[in-house]
């Protein structure tokens, strides 16, 4: 099934090309980290998780959505979603492999990453990321890699994976959970010390997620015809509006109770997030424009009339995937380390190295994506499912 | 040619069989980190929990602090003058009277309180959240009570810096050999991509020493073991108002500062 990958048009091609292209720029710069070390990143001993591990932790967020498609599908029913799941579970498979990825490329000794198996240490968080990352990537292959198998044999789905696709559901929660759990069992960081963080990680997945998809999917629309129907995405997006409306609620929630309670250090991360500490507040803009994308996303997914609207609810995902972004991607994991534990603020800003590795990772990612969507596709058009 | 192939299958011979036989090997035993492992010297005074109490009333001038700063340097090859000041590698260091303990903010503290600068170390915690998270176990609490570190399973994931509360950690940003100014070839090196940190002297004490730093000091820094009621620290503990750094995190710091 694999080869389909290998006939594509020009298109096609100069597309996988250009991925690679970035690949190897972002190589580049990984090859030149690898020598020098992460001097080259705008990391320092006061923010010492930067750029890489927030992208981590966003697109944990973004591979745990597949479960958005699985659970109305499995557990009710919900037909409609046959068109996309496997798009979705795809989907997981890359951005599992781009979690992988900024996590390798984020260690100061990634050669010795297997310490990790060999010593293993049950009471570090990290142990069982490493147990639930690598596990939803191989039950998401698994899954996704038969089931269309057994279409493209015109055969019913095997009986052995249905197991797999039940256990998946909770294993989709158990990795955002877990990865929350890496921020919010420790002592030091007041700002990642909130027992909402793993509810409001799952509330942030379950909307940027299914956003990137239905974006991926009217791109797919344009450039392979292939139409998961206007059914399917306007349930996602109903799923997509619950869901960024617990992720901007849990976020209030955060805010009341710095800010009510007044206790300092509560709120001093989400004073230099917002306002600045210190004089210093480099992430103020941005974090502005996330509250208000999140708050034009809303207006448009609430009512049906807005969300109804291909074009608007386009607008609406974007905003809502840009807010999440700087939400997770950016404010949450870098402001964790501002102020630092001598309550001094040290800014950080990733440099050029930083975001061209992020590129190649980002790249792989897409390429993957490209790849299996790319076979998901040829097959669903040789068994008729879309007009050749 | 042959003949250094037949010593190297005759060392190897040798070896294997020391293996096979049991005997320790003092190699071996070097790179096992587990703290069953852990060889314990003649010379060195049994504890059951190290301990520090740092006279901050005795640190008058910057020299009090150069001297001990600059003595734990000396001993433990750390770099000095890393140009990016965000990187620095840090294992005993001066920090303001607020910054270490940001919980005594007192708009009316008295000036001579507020403006005195402190020794900041690693407080090898009876419960460390670094040694919780870490997960290669390249940092782990020995049995008296060091929170030591191996450079040389430590993947620098840095998960133990994010859980900190002190401070303390510093990680190789860069290769730090350029920067050791006085090469101690008595303690390990450290390349780039691993964390570091104080490591209580645990080399010195081997050889019943007391720490760089403790020796330094002149005797504003008192060392010994917490869990003997009759040692010379516990009594400096109950002669004198002592605090330590963020106790209400409950990882039972055991560095105390008279104020």
């Amino acid at each position: 099934m694999l080869e389909k990958a290998f006939y594509g048009d020009k298109k096609y091609w100069s597309w996988v090309i250009f991925l690679l292209v970035l690949i190897g720029i972002g190589s580049g710069a990984y090859i030149y980290q690898l020598k020098h070390g992460l001097m080259v990143t705008g990391m320092g001993r006061d923010v010492s998780w930067g750029f890489y591990i927030a992208q981590f932790t966003y697109f944990v967020g973004v591979a745990a959505s597949a479960v958005m498609l699985v659970m109305p599908l499995y557990l009710h029913n919900y037909k409609k979603f046959e068109s996309m799941v496997t798009l979705g579970e795809f989907m997981a498979v890359a951005a599992v492999i781009i979690c992988l990825g900024f996590i390798i490329v984020d260690l100061g000794q990634p050669q010795r990453l297997f310490n990790v198996l060999l010593h293993p240490t049950p009471h570090s968080i990290l142990f069982y990321d490493m147990i639930v990352l690598n596990g939803y990537l191989l039950i998401n292959i698994l899954v996704a890699w038969n089931n269309l198998h057994a279409e493209y044999k015109r055969a019913p789905h095997p009986k052995w994976v249905k197991p797999l696709v039940y256990l998946s559901i909770p294993w989709a929660f158990s990795i955002h959970t877990v990865t929350a759990f890496l921020y919010q069992g420790l002592p030091a960081r007041h700002y990642w010390l909130t027992a909402i963080m793993a509810a409001r990680f799952l509330a942030s997945a379950f909307c940027s997620g299914p956003a990137i998809l239905i974006l991926l999917c009217l791109i797919l629309k344009k450039v392979a015809k292939y139409d998961p129907g206007k059914e399917a995405i306007q349930t996602l997006a109903k799923i997509i509006t619950y869901a960024m409306i617990a992720n901007v609620f849990f976020f209030f929630l955060e805010v009341f109770t710095a800010f009510y309670s007044n206790i300092p250090a509560h709120k001093a991360t989400l004073i230099y997030l917002f306002k600045g500490l210190q004089g210093h507040g480099a992430l103020v803009g941005w974090m502005w424009i996330m509250a208000i994308s999140a708050i034009i996303s809303l207006i448009i997914l609430i009512p049906p009339k807005f969300r109804n609207n291909q074009e608007l609810l386009v607008v609406a995902l974007i905003l809502l995937i840009l807010a999440t972004w700087i939400d997770k991607g950016l404010g949450l994991v870098v402001g964790g380390f501002i102020p630092n534990p001598f309550d001094h603020v040290t800014e950080y800003a990733p440099t050029i190295y930083e975001l061209l590795i992020a590129m190649m990772v980002y790249s792989i990612g897409l390429l993957v994506l490209t790849v299996l969507w790319k076979v998901t596709v040829a097959v669903k058009r040789e068994i008729g499912a879309i007009p050749k | 040619m042959d003949n250094k192939r037949r010593n190297l299958l005759k060392a190897m011979a040798i070896s294997a069989a020391l293996g096979l036989t049991g005997i320790p090997v003092e190699a071996k035993a070097s790179y096992l980190p587990e703290v069953g492992k852990y060889l314990k010297s003649k010379k060195e005074p049994r504890a059951k929990q190290w301990g520090m109490v740092i006279d901050t009333r005795k640190f008058k001038t910057k020299e009090d602090f150069e001297r001990v700063i600059e003595a734990c340097n000396r001993a433990h090859n750390i770099p000095e003058g890393i140009p990016n000041k965000k990187q620095e590698i840090k294992w005993i260091f001066e920090e303001d009277f607020l910054g270490a303990f940001p919980n005594q903010e007192n708009p009316f503290l008295a000036e001579r309180f507020e403006n005195r600068e402190v020794l900041v170390l690693c407080n090898h915690c009876e419960h460390p959240p670094c040694v919780r998270v870490c997960p290669t176990k390249a940092t782990f609490k020995r049995p008296d009570g060091i929170v030591m570190m191996d450079f040389h399973r430590c993947i620098g994931c840095r998960y133990c810096m994010a859980a900190c509360p002190y401070g303390s950690r510093s990680f190789n940003f860069r290769d730090p050999a350029p920067f050791v100014k006085h090469k101690n070839p008595d303690f390990p090196t450290r390349m780039r991509g691993v964390v570091e940190k104080c490591l209580f002297c645990y080399e010195r004490l081997k050889l019943g020493e007391m720490p760089a730093c403790v020796e330094a000091s002149n005797g504003a820094i008192i060392f010994g073991d917490l869990m003997d009621p009759n040692s010379e620290i516990r009594k400096v503990l109950r002669e004198n108002y002592t605090i330590r750094r963020k106790v209400e995190l409950g990882t039972e710091p055991c560095v105390y500062y008279i104020i």
